[in-house]
């Protein structure tokens, strides 16, 4: 390890300083597809902190008997087998979620951040430093992905989980949902506006 | 041990897919049944679309229960087929075989006001996979009471509208006999007339091939019904 970083900021880092979505710019395709209403923008987040921390930790736990040559390998075998787990599981349980994530579920194994934090993580750390950090980037990537179904749905549809928010008489004034941010490119938008809020925060992440 | 002889990396390998193997056989044997009802469930959300009955997710099957009074097959000579389970054909298979041989679901439904409606399972092919839906028919076995329609994977806002009750309420109303003669209704462009003078309704725009494949999906799958619908028709005079 270059540098000794303490858990917590090992944690709490990808919040926000170290967000794999909107500092990494990591993972962008689910966000565009799966972020049109809230209920599967939250439902793919706890999949992904899900299969990233446990990933992670059973990476971090063979990290000393991979051979390297074939270690994207274990690596990818490790995060196809918990993807597809994932994907039974919500098949069994959350049947109209997992029609409605269809094939991005079985995305995950491709989503960058996995492959990305198992390479420069796991494979060097011990399994708990390894699971606070699949978790913590898990989050950091939910956090981005609810702000987005938050703001589409709202906005889009008028609901929430599915609930009308917007009272009816806000229509019979002439408000309209605006169908524009139920298409993908308005993801992209939301995205760069939460980009540009953190970045007028934190000054640091600006560039020169 | 040398971690980067081969012989080290091929057992390392077996070993690893020999385990993860086992946890995904194991993952997949247990929930199995669940995800079988959960495909259920779903099978008898559509087919009660069809007649425009959208239970609440938590009691599809005891509306299914009470809509749906009778399931059974035939073939394309009406002659009604013993032991089969009408709800578990595979039509994908069945619409690959010739008409005379196919099975043919047909299921009955009982309204609450008492009347009784025929529900017939289609299956075809859109523009990028399959699409799929459940025609129902008035007890005169001619004119259509709804329709249903559903796709894996149709392009957003264009060919995925077939799902939208925008178009499947078109077909409502829309007859399968003119003056006897059997005429599945025709998926045209907005503003166009099919060839012949069949009952049709208006395609998608920007979604033609979709449309196409549901016109073709029609016809494909009701005119094996043929020698059924006349004789359920004759017998309803």
């Amino acid at each position: 390890m270059a540098e000794k970083i303490s858990n917590k900021e090992v944690f709490f880092n990808p919040f926000s300083k170290n967000n794999p979505v909107v500092v990494q710019i990591l993972g962008i395709c689910s966000v565009l597809a799966v972020t049109a209403k809230l209920e599967p923008a939250i439902v793919m987040g706890l999949s992904v902190i899900a299969v990233l921390a446990f990933s992670n930790v059973i990476i971090s736990l063979i990290r000393n008997t991979i051979p390297t040559n074939i270690r994207i390998i274990v690596q990818l075998v490790v995060v196809a087998g918990l993807v597809v787990i994932v994907s039974q599981l919500l098949a069994a349980y959350a049947y109209d979620v997992s029609k409605q994530l269809s094939v991005f579920i079985g995305l995950i194994i491709t989503n960058c951040i996995l492959m990305g934090r198992l390479e420069a993580f796991a494979m060097g750390n011990r399994p708990w430093p390894s699971f606070l950090d699949g978790i913590g980037n898990g989050i950091g990537y939910a956090l981005i992905l609810v702000i987005v179904g938050f703001f589409r749905e709202l906005l889009g549809s008028g609901t929430l989980l599915g609930y009308t928010v917007i009272p009816q008489c806000a229509y019979e004034a002439g408000y309209v949902n605006n169908g524009l941010m139920i298409l993908p490119p308005m993801a992209l938008i939301v995205v760069a506006c939460i980009i540009w809020v953190q970045r007028s925060i934190n000054k640091d992440l600006q560039e020169k | 041990m040398n971690k980067q002889s081969n012989l080290y990396t091929i057992i390392y390998i077996i070993v690893l897919v020999a385990v993860v193997g086992t946890a995904l056989a194991f993952t997949a044997i247990s929930l199995k049944p669940k995800q079988v009802a959960n495909a259920n469930a779903d099978k008898m959300r559509q087919i009660l679309a069809s007649v425009n009955v959208n239970p609440p997710a938590d009691s599809v099957i005891e509306y299914y229960d009470r809509y749906i009074t009778s399931a059974y097959a035939v073939n394309s000579r009406d002659e009604k087929l013993d032991d089969v389970d009408a709800f578990n054909v595979n039509i994908a298979a069945q619409i690959k075989l010739p008409a005379d041989e196919r099975v043919l679901p047909v299921f009955e439904c009982t309204m609450p006001d008492g009347s009784y409606k025929l529900i017939l399972p289609l299956y075809g092919a859109g523009l990028w996979g399959p699409i799929w839906g459940y025609v129902s028919l008035d007890s005169d076995a001619t004119t259509v009471y709804g329709a249903y329609f559903a796709h894996q994977g149709e392009t957003p806002g264009l060919g995925a509208e077939i799902e939208k009750p925008a178009f499947s309420s078109q077909f409502a109303g829309k007859v399968l006999f003119k003056d006897g003669n059997f005429m599945p209704i025709a998926v045209v462009k907005a503003g166009q007339h099919p060839s012949g003078d069949e009952d049709y309704v208006d395609g998608i725009s920007g979604g033609t091939i979709t449309s196409k494949g549901v016109g073709t999906m029609i016809d494909n799958c009701l005119t094996p019904y043929k020698s059924f619908l006349e004789a359920t028709a004759a017998a309803a005079k």
